[in-house]
């Protein structure tokens, strides 16, 4: 691999070619918030809270998918930066339960985010689905971040049993035909509910537990 | 925080080996997660694993020792808690030692027969063969792998001298080309499975499934080779034909590292894919093609279950494909290799730990003078040289009226055994019988005292999983009610069996914690020499052989040279031993597993895991259902020569014509019922995937 060189925060750095932006600044001991970002999983490159601002580029772009260039001069808390981190903050806010999302209730304190400067059109009050013995779908929690569905399929379980419904303002994480799922191909691994960020998907035992 | 506390520790369900996370709260599991980033699941659990500990907490633990209060009656009968009175460690404990020792004093040592447990930990294991072998002066000793891969360890042992498996679970997802065989690898292992299938779907390997039933693996094969059951080496035989008369086999391979391949190529002559196609069912061409692509695969590895091992034919079976994987050169890189997927959490550490009746841990021999030196000199005291009675064979005994005392510690025969009426008719013949357990099962109901014990989220100890890595087991909790620690339990039998036949083996079973049974083992078994608690503490897990404290351990096997030096070719001749179907019982039985429980149930049974699979089912062909008029809302009646259950009917082309399918956890319709007690000549695995039975409609 080559090495490469580029700038982190004025700070002037030597990396392997091939790393994301978020990969290298890590390694330097910056840190770079993220959401729908997963070690072992593919980025999806979906909610944005990664960006930083690279010199020249005319949008910011999101650290957890755009490679290392050499020369790049990278700036990952400029005010822009964090105006756009606040915002979606804001937003997502706005669009599901964030109570037990302990990262994201991290990230909202320190960027002071205004948790209630949108207000939803249709506020997403939903009651958590128990169709089976084992785990809990809450989903006025979910924000999308779609990792039960890629765990669920190829990046992991293979079994295929989780996707993303609707389109646009309507998607959702649904089964197949919204069928209980008992009715579809989940095995009950669990091992969606390993990833998800906001408690939207609980053993059942943790969820009665705190009623 | 939402828990009081998380202790990691390894999953007691498969022998995956999976690391869990258990958070407690109130003295309770809630919940389990996987350990993150920690081989060798990664982060990955199935159903048993993440939502099925809580059977630690099933009301029906026991927490106090119990004797039976009709003791010593002529015939024994089974009962349930009412039968038994409750007791004092001292009284219980006491009370099984007079038994004991009145045997070994009146009897002698053969008159025992034991049963060690692969679900207890390599320490409960080490110290109760210690017990059975010093004290009891018997090699009468097994347990369950008796009942599942025996066949594969004696065709193994055959071939290669060793009888692990040859890969680790890391190198899973960097495969060529791989056969699964024999294993419905997505509900018995299904953390492997997910590796398996990743294999195929993200790295373009190449799967071939040779299975009677349409599993899930077949999904995501290029070729799926259903055979008749039980004509496995058919089918291998022919494979081997095809490599052998292309030259597809790896010339090099077999000069430098194998031996007896002249005489077994010759041995192929008729074993032409045609033949094969009279036997098996499976048109020649299908097996000209998968001989092909294993022939020609750069890289090639064998996955196989119980469908090879529970057979009457298990060690030739064994031996099929340990000729292929031979004359190919597929053994000893990164994979290639042949995996036996072991079944219990720690099958593969309670047999390593010497619960076997021929051999001391760490497979030394009982009847080598050498060893048996070795071991009288580590434990003090005199041993038996002559090799003990394998499980099935401790059963026969019993009915001959040899053995009259029986042992068990967390086995439950009366579910595991072929043909439980038999086995009943036998187990209520013994003149004493103590079981160490965490529930009254099946087995327990006959017991005159019972030791409760703790389960594996209340002690400390290790696991050792399918591929020889050896895992910690941590104590969350304490026991319920006055249960024990299993190697506690041991220690003080084994001591008051001692003084009460005039020996002294206070200090041999003066432990105070497991790590100081684990060191004792690591001592004398020198593939564990470099391995302790506090080095697994420290490194996660350890692949044995690790013969000493500098040494990394060994996550594949083989690649210099097989345990028994050269690779040994074993020609085979096709036998037909099984039940076969005729026109009072015109169907084949074939057992096996589903995703949701274990084994004969005793623990997710009585976990949540019940309530999505609660009840016994048949699993048959639409073709058949037709034949025999039977809908989806029958209950059917399904019998064998020997016994006769009724269950619920599931209508599925997941089994072929002509065979059925029924689960073997459910004891209200216990499967064994039916199944029949002959063995593999030198494995004594029973046949358990074939019997014939007819099926009708029930009440
Ligand atoms: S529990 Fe079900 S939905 Fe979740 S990853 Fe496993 S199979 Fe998919
Ligand atoms: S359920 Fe959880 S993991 Fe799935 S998309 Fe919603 S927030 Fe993400
Ligand atoms: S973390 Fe980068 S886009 Fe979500």
């Amino acid at each position: 691999m080559n090495q490469i060189s580029l700038t982190i925060d004025g700070k002037r750095i030597q990396c392997e070619e091939g790393l994301t932006i978020l990969e290298a600044a890590r390694s330097q001991g910056i840190d770079i918030p993220t959401i729908c970002y997963h070690e072992s999983l593919t980025p999806p490159g979906l909610c944005r809270q990664c960006v930083v601002e690279v010199k020249g580029a005319r949008v910011l772009l999101p650290s957890c998918i755009t490679e290392v260039k050499d020369g790049m001069v990278v700036e990952t808390s400029s005010p822009r930066v964090m105006r756009a981190r606040r915002t979606i903050l804001e937003m997502l806010s706005a669009s599901a339960d964030l109570s037990e999302a302990p990262d994201l209730k991290k990230q909202i304190d320190t960027l002071q985010a205004q948790t209630e400067r949108f207000k939803p059109k249709v506020p997403n009050i939903q009651e958590p689905l128990i169709d089976n013995p084992f785990y809990i779908r809450d989903y006025g929690k979910c924000i999308l971040c779609g990792k039960c569905v890629q765990v669920c399929s190829e990046e992991v379980q293979l079994s295929y049993a989780l996707t993303v419904a609707g389109r646009g303002f309507d998607s959702r994480i649904a089964t197949f035909y919204n069928r209980p799922l008992p009715e579809t191909s989940c095995v009950f691994c669990g091992n969606c509910i390993e990833v998800c960020p906001t408690g939207a998907l609980k053993p059942r035992k943790e969820f009665e537990n705190e009623i | 925080m939402k828990f009081d506390r998380t202790v990691s520790t390894t999953c007691p369900y498969c022998g995956v080996g999976c690391q869990i996370d258990l958070n407690i709260k109130e003295g309770r599991i809630i919940s389990a997660k996987a350990s993150e980033g920690k081989a060798p699941n990664f982060g990955r659990l199935c159903v048993k694993g993440r939502f099925g500990t809580d059977y630690t907490h099933h009301p029906t633990r026991l927490t106090k020792p119990l004797i039976r209060k009709d003791l010593d009656k002529e015939k024994r009968e089974p009962c349930g808690m009412e039968g038994f009175r409750e007791a004092s460690w001292d009284e219980a404990l006491d009370m099984a030692a007079d038994r004991i020792s009145r045997t070994f004093l009146q009897s002698g040592s053969s008159a025992f027969g034991t049963f060690c447990c692969a679900k207890a930990t390599n320490e409960d294991n080490y110290l109760f063969q210690k017990f059975v072998r010093s004290v009891l002066k018997t090699n009468n000793i097994d347990h369950c792998a008796r009942l599942c891969h025996a066949a594969s360890v004696a065709g193994l042992q055959k071939a290669l001298g060793s009888a692990a498996m040859s890969n680790s679970i890391a190198e899973m997802k960097d495969l060529d080309l791989f056969i699964v065989t024999g294993s419905n690898t997505t509900e018995t292992h299904p953390v492997i499975s997910t590796y398996l299938k990743e294999a195929v779907v993200k790295n373009n390997a190449r799967l071939i499934v040779i299975d009677p039933r349409k599993i899930e693996m077949a999904n995501f094969a290029i070729l799926h080779i259903q055979h008749k059951p039980g004509t496995d080496v058919a089918v291998y035989q022919a494979m081997a034909h095809v490599i052998v008369r292309d030259k597809l086999y790896s010339r090099d391979f077999i000069d430098r590292r194998t031996e007896g391949f002249e005489q077994y190529s010759a041995s192929l002559d008729a074993c032409t894919p045609q033949w094969a196609e009279k036997i098996t069912g499976v048109t020649a061409d299908k097996i000209e093609q998968a001989a092909r692509l294993y022939g020609e695969a750069e890289k090639a590895a064998f996955y196989w279950g119980m469908g090879i091992s529970q057979s009457v034919h298990g060690t030739d079976n064994t031996l099929s494909i340990a000729n292929l994987a031979l004359m190919c050169g597929h053994l000893g890189k990164p994979g290639t290799g042949v995996n036996p997927l072991r079944g219990q959490n720690n099958v593969q550490g309670c047999s390593d730990s010497g619960g076997l009746p021929n051999i001391y841990p760490g497979y030394q021999n009982v009847a080598d003078e050498e060893s048996a030196l070795k071991f009288e000199k580590a434990w003090g005291t005199d041993l038996n040289r002559k090799p003990g009675l394998t499980t099935l064979e401790m059963s026969d005994a019993i009915g001959e009226g040899i053995i009259s005392d029986f042992i068990i510690m967390g086995e439950n025969p009366l579910m595991s055994e072929p043909d439980l009426n038999k086995a009943r008719e036998h187990l209520s013949k013994l003149k004493n019988m103590i079981v160490i357990d965490i529930f009254l099962n099946e087995t327990g109901q006959y017991a005159d005292v019972i030791l409760p014990a703790a389960a594996f989220s209340e002690k400390n100890g290790t696991f050792t999983n399918s591929d020889r890595r050896v895992q910690l087991v941590r104590k969350a909790l304490d026991p319920p009610g006055e249960a024990r620690e299993d190697w506690q339990i041991i220690s003080e039998l084994a001591k008051r069996v001692g003084r009460r036949i005039g020996q002294d083996f206070s200090s041999e079973f003066n432990f105070s914690r497991a790590d100081e049974i684990w060191d004792e083992m690591a001592e004398l078994v020198p593939a564990f020499g470099g391995i302790s608690h506090e080095r697994i503490e420290r490194e996660d897990g350890i692949h044995w052989p690790c013969p000493d404290k500098s040494h990394r351990g060994s996550p594949y096997l083989f690649s210099d040279s097989f345990p028994r030096g050269k690779g040994k070719f074993h020609e085979l001749k096709l036998t037909n031993l099984s039940e076969q179907p005729d026109d009072d019982f015109p169907y084949i039985l074939s057992t096996g597993r589903v995703l949701y429980h274990w084994h004969g149930g005793t623990m997710t049974r009585r976990s949540v895991l019940n309530d999505i699979s609660p009840r016994p089912f048949v699993e048959i062909h639409p073709d058949d259902a037709r034949k025999e008029n039977l809908d989806s809302d029958s209950t059917v009646r399904v019998s064998s020569r020997r016994g006769s259950i009724e269950l619920d009917i599931r209508i599925s082309d997941r089994s072929p014509t002509g065979v059925l399918f029924i689960p073997i956890h459910f004891a209200e319709a216990a499967v064994n019922e039916l199944t029949r007690d002959i063995r593999d000549a030198s494995a004594k695995i029973p046949d358990y995937k074939i019997c014939a039975v007819k099926i009708e409609k029930g009440r």
